[in-house]
C-alpha cells in the first residue's frame, strides 16, 4: 500500500554529517521496532540527533512520531533496537529512567495538576525533602535562576487551572530544566497555541538551545520546521523515510515526503450534475476552553450532485466541524442551512432531528460513534434509525425484519461474514466500516457526511466505498468527505477545502489540485490566511 | 440560665463522643478518595474493627492489644479493597459494597460462634477498655463558674481515642499539605498520568492511601467496642461510616470542612437524642427522624448543587490504565 | 461492569468464568464454616434438605426468590444504563409504602379485582418515584447517582420509621405496626390457591408474588432486548457517545432506567406487604435490596441468570435458616457473609480469573491444534 518515495542511501549519511564527530551524538536509535498487536507503530527506525541541535520530526498522524517519542521517554518498552544517548546505550523502561539519563517531554496534552500551584506542579515527584515547604522553598530558587535564565515568566504561585495554556506549557519546560534535563523532547507544541504564544515559544526554545539543550520538536506543520529546526527528520507509516538538514530542504520536498502517496488509483466520476446547494454553513464558530476556536468563520456550501473533500492534518477541526453537522456538538456563532431548515446556536438541531432532514452520518471514528461493539451486527445496523417504523411492531422490534434488512445490507455491501447475529467487536475493521455506511447510504439521504470513509478498510473494500460514494453523488445526494488521505480526497472531490487550525484556509478545485500544493497548504506551510468566504466556484 | 447552660455543656459533650467516629472515617475516607479510590467501606471496615477490638479485648483483657487487632483488620480490609480496585481495576463501588456486606454479615457469624451472645462480645471490665481521662483539677475548678464547668464537663473526662481524633484532624491537614507524600496523594488523585509521567508509582501511592484509611476506620471501629462501650453489638455502627462519607463529601474532601461537618451531624444526632418527645415553642414537637436524616438530606441537596459545588478529586473510581 | 473478554469463546466467557468466580465464593464460605468448627459438607446437606427437602421448606425458598427476582432485576436494568442503583432496598421500602398507603385507604371500598392490581401498581409508582428523585440528580445536576441512592436508603427508613410511630401505627398498640388489611387485600397464599384446586400442600408465605416475578423476568428481557427503549438503555450503558450519535438523549435513558429499576425493587413490598404481612411495618425490606447486587452481578444482569442466582440466594437464606436452628454455632448471617463473598468475586473480582482461563485455553487449543496437525 505504501510506496515511499525515499532513497535512503543517500540521505542517511546527511543526518551524521550533521553531527560533528568530536561531540557523541545526543540520542541514536538504531533500528527501533515496536509493533501493537498486528500494528507496526515503528519499523526499523534509524535516527542521529546531534547534541546541541534542534532537531525536527514531521510526519502525519498516526507516522509514528509519538510512539517513538514514548519509547524514548519510557511509556512503552521496545521490541527490538538499541538506543544511545550521549554515546552510551541505556535502557529506558519508566520516564524515571528518562529523567535520571536527561530527557525531559513536554507533552501534547499537558500532564499537569490544574488544582495545583505552579510551584507545586513543578516540584511533583522530584521534590528534595520529606516535608514539602523547605523543598518548595529551595525549588523556588532554583526556579527563580532557571526562569532568569532563559527568560521563561511565569508566576509559581498561580494556580495552573488558570494559566492560559502558553504559560502552562512553559511550566513544563520548567519542569523538565528543573530535572536537568539537557535533551528536551516537544510533542505537537504549537497545537494548542496562538501564533503570538507560538512566536515566545520558539524564543524561549533558541534560548534554550543556546545554552545548550538538544531540542527535539515533534510536529506535522512544515512551517516551524522551517523556521527553527537545524536538522529535519520525515516519519512516515511508522518508518523513517528521510533525514535532511533544513537549510539543504524546502517545504516543498518535505511536504511530498511527508504525504507520500497511497494508491487510490483513479475512479471515473462523470461530470457533476450540480442542484441546489443543501448545505450551507456561515461564519460557524465553535469556541473551545483555550483562547483558540476550535473552529472559526467557517463558510462552505455543497450542492446536490457534487462531493466536496475536506482535505487537512487530523486534529485541524474537521472533527468537530462533522460534530457540529451532525447535531451531536452546539456551535457557538453563525448558521447552517440543512436541507431547507436552518439551524443556529440558539435553534440547534439533534443527531434524531438531523436523521429527520435526510441527512445521514458515517463517523470519523466508528468504535467511538458510528457502532456500539458489544452490540451483534443487527443490532450496530439500526443504530440511529432504531425509532423507524420499518423495525419496530407496536412496541416490539420486529426481530426478524431487522435480521432480514441487516442480511440485504450486507448482502449489498458485501459485508463478511453474512451473520447477523456477530458480536460487532468481532467483525474485521473494513467490514465494520461496510456496514456503517451501508447503513447510512442505504436510507436514501439527500446529504451525506462523511469521515474518513476508508481508514483501516483493506485495498478491495476502498474500492467498493469509493465507488458506493460517487454513485451516491450521482444520484444527486450532496455529499460532505473529511479524509487526512489527500488521494483519496483529490480522487472522489468535485471540490476541495482545506483546513487549518479550525478554519477553512483555501479552496480548490478537484481537477485542478495538486499534491504538493494541497499539502503545502495542510501543513499551513506559508502561514496562509484564511481563505475568502466567498470563493465558491 | 444555669440549667439551659449545663444542658448545653452536656449536648455539647456528648456531640464530641458522637462525632469521634465520624471523625475517624471522615478522615479515613478524605486520604482514599484523594488519592482517587472510592471507598464506600468505610462502615464496614469500621464494624469490622469494632468486633475485633471488642473480640480481642475480652479475650486478652488489653485494651492496647485491641486496638492492633481493630486496626490490623481494617488495613487488612483496605488491601483487599485495594487489591480489588487498584490491582484488579474492578469497580470500586462493587467492591466496597462487598466489603461492606461482607463485614455485616461475619461479624454476626464469628460473634455467634466464637462467643455465643448472640452476636453480642462479652462485657468488658475497664482494664480492657479505654476509659475516661480525667483532667488535673477538674474537681478542683468545679467551682469557678462556666468555664470550671466547660473544663469538667467538655475538656475533660473523655476517653484517649476522643482526643487522638481531634488531633487526627489538624495531622490530617498537615499530611496532605504539607508533606511530599500529601502532595504526591492529592496529585494521583486529580491526574495519575501526570504521577506516573513525574516517575512516580501510581499503585504504591494508592495503596499507602488505603492502608492509612483502613489505619483510621481501625480506630473508629475500636473507639465504637472498647472506649465509647463496653461490647460489641451486631450492626453497631448503623450507617455512621455513611454519614461520615456525607461529611466528608459536604466538606469537599477537605480536612477541616470535613471536620466541621462531622461536628455539625454529631451535634444533630446528639439534639435528636435529647429533643426526644420535648416540645420546641412554636414547632411542636420536631420529629426526631428528620433531625436524624438530616445529614443525608443535606448531602444531597450539596451534591445536587444547590449549596455550592462540591468538586470531587478528577480522576475518582477511575482504574488507571497505562495508555495514551 | 469491566470489559469483557474478546478472545474467549462465549461459552467460557458467559459460562464458566462466572461459574469459577461463584465457586471462589462457596469456597471461602467453606474455609470459613471450617475455621467455626462445623463441617461444610454436613452444612451443605442441612442447607439444601432445609430448602429443597420438604414443601414448606420449598415454599419458604421461593418466598425468598421472589423477593431476589424483584431486586435483582432492579439492579440488572441499571446496570444496562451503566448504573450502579444501590438503593433498592429505599425503593423496595417505599413501594411496600405505596401499597400499604393505598389499601389501607381503599380496602373497604374497593372489590378485590381493582385492589390487587391498583396496590401493585402504587407499589411500582412509590418505588419508581423513590428512584426518579437519585436518577433526576444525576441526569440533569450531575451528582453522583451511587451516593445519591445510599442517602435516599437512610432517608427512606426515616421517613418509614417517622410514619409509622407518628402517623400508620394501629390506635392503642405498642410495636409501630399498621392495622391489618381486610381480607379482599390479601393476595392469594400459594397454598390456598393450590387449595382451590383441591391440592392440599403445606403453608408457607409463598403467594402470587411470584408469577408476577417471573412475568417481570419476561417483560424485562423483552423490554431490554426487544424494544427501542431497551435498545436505547444499553446503547447508552456501552457507549453514551454513539448514543448520542443516533439520537438518544442519555439524560431521558438514564430516568427511564432508574423508573424501572425502582418500580421492580418497588414490587418487594407487593410480596411483602400485600402478600405476607398484610399490613404495614418497619423492617420488611430486610437487606433484599442488597442482595438484589449479588443476584444481578451473580445473573450477569439477564434475567434467566437472576432468576437462577435467585434461587440459589434463596436456597441459601431458607437452608441457612435451617442451619442455623439445627447447628447452634452457625447463625443464618451466614448467608449474608456468602452475599458478600459472591459480590466480591462475581463483581470486584470478576476478571481475576480471565488472564489464567485464557492461559489454560491458549495452551489446550495450541497442544489441540498440535495433536491434529499430527494425525493429519
Amino acid at each position: 500500500m505504501v510506496n515511499p518515495v525515499t532513497d535512503r542511501s543517500t540521505v542517511l549519511p546527511q543526518a551524521e554529517k550533521a553531527s560533528p564527530a568530536v561531540l557523541p551524538a545526543a540520542i541514536q536509535l538504531t533500528r527501533i521496532c515496536k509493533s501493537f498487536g498486528p500494528v507496526r507503530a515503528n519499523h526499523n527506525v534509524n535516527i542521529t540527533i546531534a547534541a546541541g541541535s534542534i532537531h525536527g520530526i514531521i510526519g502525519e498522524n498516526g507516522a509514528g512520531k509519538s510512539t517513538l517519542m514514548s519509547i524514548l521517554y519510557g511509556f512503552y518498552e521496545t521490541d527490538s533496537g538499541l538506543i544511545e544517548v550521549d554515546g552510551k546505550p541505556v535502557t529506558i523502561t519508566s520516564p524515571q529512567a528518562a529523567i535520571a539519563v536527561g530527557i525531559g517531554m513536554v507533552h501534547q496534552h499537558f500532564m499537569l495538576i490544574d488544582t495545583f500551584t505552579v510551584l507545586e506542579n513543578i516540584i511533583l515527584g522530584a521534590e528534595t525533602s520529606t516535608l514539602l515547604n523547605p523543598g518548595l522553598a529551595e525549588a523556588r530558587i532554583k526556579l527563580q535562576k532557571l526562569e532568569d535564565e532563559y527568560g521563561l515568566n511565569v508566576d509559581l504561585d498561580a494556580m495552573i487551572g488558570e494559566l492560559p495554556v502558553g504559560e502552562q506549557q512553559r511550566v513544563e519546560i520548567l519542569k523538565a530544566l528543573y530535572r536537568n534535563a539537557r535533551i528536551l523532547i516537544l510533542d505537537e507544541p504549537t497545537g494548542v497555541l496562538t501564533p503570538q504564544e507560538t512566536t515566545q515559544l520558539f524564543r524561549i526554545l533558541r534560548a534554550l538551545n543556546r545554552e545548550g539543550v538538544t531540542i527535539v520538536l515533534i510536529t506535522h506543520k512544515l512551517k516551524e520546521i522551517m523556521a527553527i529546526t537545524d536538522t529535519v527528520s520525515v516519519m512516515r507509516a511508522g518508518e523513517m523515510v528521510a533525514h535532511r538538514k533544513t537549510e539543504a530542504t524546502d517545504a516543498e520536498e518535505l511536504a511530498e515526503l511527508m504525504v507520500g502517496r497511497k494508491v487510490f488509483g483513479t475512479i471515473d466520476r462523470g461530470t457533476a450534475a450540480c442542484g441546489e446547494p443543501l448545505l450551507k454553513v456561515t461564519g460557524l464558530r465553535v469556541d473551545s476552553d483555550g483562547a483558540v476556536p476550535l473552529l472559526d468563520d467557517i463558510s462552505f456550501q455543497v450542492r446536490a450532485g457534487e462531493i466536496v473533500g475536506i482535505a487537512g492534518v487530523s486534529g485541524n477541526g474537521q472533527s468537530e466541524l462533522l460534530e457540529v453537522l451532525s447535531g451531536i456538538r452546539g456551535f457557538d456563532a453563525g448558521e447552517i442551512m440543512l436541507n431547507g431548515r436552518q439551524v443556529s446556536p440558539d435553534h440547534l438541531c439533534d443527531p434524531k432531528a438531523v436523521r429527520g432532514l435526510k441527512t445521514a452520518h458515517v463517523p470519523e471514528d466508528r468504535h467511538r460513534l458510528g457502532m456500539v461493539t458489544r452490540f451483534s451486527a443487527q443490532e450496530s445496523s439500526i443504530l440511529g434509525y432504531q425509532d423507524s417504523a420499518v423495525y419496530n411492531r407496536g412496541p416490539f422490534f420486529d426481530l426478524s425484519r431487522i435480521k432480514a434488512e441487516c442480511r440485504r445490507l450486507m448482502d449489498g455491501f458485501d459485508v463478511r461474514p453474512r451473520h447477523p447475529e456477530i458480536l460487532s467487536a468481532n467483525m474485521s475493521g473494513g467490514n465494520q466500516q461496510k456496514l456503517i455506511l451501508a447503513r447510512e447510504i442505504d436510507k436514501d439521504p439527500e446529504i451525506l457526511l462523511v469521515g474518513q470513509p476508508t481508514r483501516g478498510v483493506d485495498i478491495g473494500a476502498i474500492e467498493f466505498i469509493h465507488r458506493q460514494l460517487v454513485e451516491l453523488r450521482n444520484r444527486g445526494t450532496a455529499v460532505l468527505m473529511v479524509s487526512v488521505e489527500l488521494d483519496e480526497v483529490m480522487k472522489l472531490s468535485d471540490r476541495i477545502l482545506v483546513m487549518f487550525g479550525g478554519r477553512i484556509v483555501a479552496e480548490v478545485a478537484g481537477p485542478d489540485a495538486d499534491e504538493k500544493t494541497l499539502g503545502l497548504m495542510m501543513a499551513n506551510a506559508h502561514g496562509c490566511t484564511p481563505a475568502p468566504a466567498d470563493t465558491h466556484a | 440560665m444555669e440549667q439551659s447552660f449545663l444542658f448545653l455543656v452536656l449536648t455539647l459533650d456528648a456531640t464530641l463522643r458522637v462525632s469521634t467516629p465520624l471523625i475517624f472515617c471522615a478522615m479515613a475516607g478524605l486520604f482514599s478518595e484523594r488519592s482517587g479510590i472510592i471507598d464506600i467501606s468505610l462502615e464496614g471496615k469500621m464494624l469490622a474493627a469494632a468486633f475485633a477490638a471488642a473480640s480481642v479485648a475480652a479475650v486478652t483483657g488489653s485494651a492496647w492489644l485491641a486496638l492492633i487487632a481493630g486496626v490490623a483488620v481494617a488495613v487488612g480490609l483496605a488491601l483487599l479493597h485495594g487489591f480489588a480496585c487498584i490491582t484488579h481495576k474492578g469497580n470500586h463501588v462493587v467492591s466496597g459494597v462487598a466489603i461492606n456486606i461482607l463485614a455485616s454479615g461475619l461479624t454476626i457469624v464469628l460473634g455467634i460462634a466464637w462467643f455465643q451472645r448472640g452476636g453480642q462480645t462479652p462485657s468488658l471490665p475497664p482494664t480492657a477498655r479505654f476509659m475516661p481521662v480525667e483532667f488535673p483539677l477538674a474537681q478542683a475548678v468545679d467551682g469557678v463558674p462556666v468555664l470550671g464547668t466547660i473544663y469538667r464537663e467538655l475538656l475533660s473526662g473523655h476517653n484517649l481515642l476522643v482526643y487522638v481524633a481531634f488531633l487526627i484532624v489538624p495531622l490530617t491537614w498537615w499530611v496532605v499539605y504539607r508533606t511530599r507524600f500529601g502532595l504526591r496523594l492529592r496529585a494521583v488523585g486529580e491526574n495519575p498520568t501526570a504521577v506516573d509521567t513525574a516517575g512516580l508509582s501510581v499503585s504504591w501511592l494508592r495503596f499507602r492511601a488505603v492502608m492509612l484509611c483502613g489505619l483510621l476506620t481501625g480506630l473508629a471501629g475500636t473507639y465504637l467496642s472498647i472506649a465509647q462501650n463496653a461490647s460489641f453489638v451486631r450492626d453497631m455502627t448503623a450507617g455512621q461510616g455513611y454519614i461520615a462519607l456525607a461529611a466528608m463529601i459536604f466538606g469537599k474532601w477537605r480536612p477541616f470542612p470535613a471536620f466541621g461537618a462531622c461536628l455539625i451531624f454529631g451535634l444533630l444526632d446528639a439534639v435528636a437524642i435529647r429533643l426526644q418527645g420535648v416540645h420546641v415553642a412554636g414547632i411542636g414537637e420536631v420529629p426526631v427522624e428528620f433531625i436524624q436524616a438530616l445529614p443525608y438530606i443535606l448531602t444531597v441537596i450539596l451534591l445536587a448543587g444547590f449549596i455550592g459545588k462540591a468538586v470531587a478529586p478528577k480522576a475518582i473510581g477511575m482504574p488507571y490504565l497505562k495508555e495514551r | 461492569m469491566s470489559q469483557a473478554s474478546t478472545t474467549l469463546p462465549r461459552w467460557i466467557d458467559i459460562g464458566l468464568i462466572p461459574l469459577i468466580n461463584v465457586l471462589m465464593a462457596l469456597l471461602v464460605s467453606g474455609a470459613i464454616i471450617l475455621m467455626i468448627g462445623e463441617n461444610p459438607i454436613e452444612a451443605v446437606q442441612i442447607m439444601l434438605v432445609g430448602a429443597l427437602g420438604y414443601e414448606e421448606g420449598i415454599g419458604y425458598t421461593l418466598y425468598y426468590t421472589t423477593n431476589f427476582i424483584f431486586t435483582g432485576l432492579a439492579v440488572a436494568v441499571a446496570f444496562h444504563a451503566g448504573l450502579f442503583n444501590i438503593g433498592g432496598e429505599g425503593q423496595a421500602y417505599i413501594g411496600g409504602l405505596g401499597a400499604g398507603l393505598f389499601l389501607l385507604m381503599a380496602d373497604s371500598s374497593l372489590p378485590s379485582i381493582l385492589l390487587l392490581p391498583l396496590g401493585l401498581i402504587t407499589a411500582g409508582l412509590f418505588g419508581a418515584a423513590w428512584a426518579a428523585i437519585p436518577a433526576y440528580l444525576q441526569a440533569y445536576r450531575g451528582s453522583h447517582i451511587v451516593i445519591t441512592t445510599i442517602m435516599f436508603n437512610f432517608i427512606a427508613s426515616a421517613l418509614m420509621v417517622f410514619l409509622m410511630v407518628n402517623v400508620l401505627i394501629k390506635p392503642g398498640q405498642m410495636s409501630p405496626e399498621s392495622r391489618v388489611f381486610l381480607d379482599p387485600a390479601h393476595l392469594p397464599f400459594a397454598h390456598e390457591v393450590f387449595a382451590w384446586m383441591g391440592i392440599k400442600i403445606s403453608r408457607s408465605p409463598l403467594n402470587v408474588s411470584l408469577i408476577w416475578a417471573v412475568l417481570c423476568c419476561f417483560g424485562l428481557w423483552l423490554f431490554i432486548w426487544r424494544t427501542r427503549w431497551g435498545y436505547a438503555i444499553r446503547s447508552v450503558g456501552f457507549n453514551e457517545k454513539a448514543a448520542v450519535y443516533a439520537g438518544i438523549t442519555p439524560a431521558k435513558t438514564v430516568m427511564l432506567a432508574m423508573f424501572v429499576s425502582g418500580a421492580l425493587a418497588g414490587f418487594v413490598g407487593v410480596n411483602e406487604v400485600m402478600g405476607v404481612h398484610h399490613r404495614l411495618l418497619l423492617n420488611f425490606t430486610a437487606g433484599y435490596g442488597f442482595t438484589g447486587i449479588a443476584v444481578s452481578l451473580m445473573g450477569r444482569n439477564h434475567p434467566l441468570g437472576i432468576v437462577l442466582a435467585s434461587l440459589l440466594f434463596g436456597v441459601l437464606y431458607q437452608g441457612g435458616a435451617e442451619l442455623a436452628f439445627e447447628v447452634p454455632t452457625i447463625t443464618r448471617e451466614l448467608v449474608v457473609v456468602i452475599q458478600g463473598l459472591v459480590i466480591l468475586f462475581s463483581g470486584a473480582l470478576a476478571y481475576m480469573s480471565t488472564p489464567w482461563v485464557e492461559w489454560l485455553y491458549g495452551r489446550f487449543s495450541k497442544r489441540q491444534a498440535e495433536s491434529r496437525q499430527e494425525a493429519a
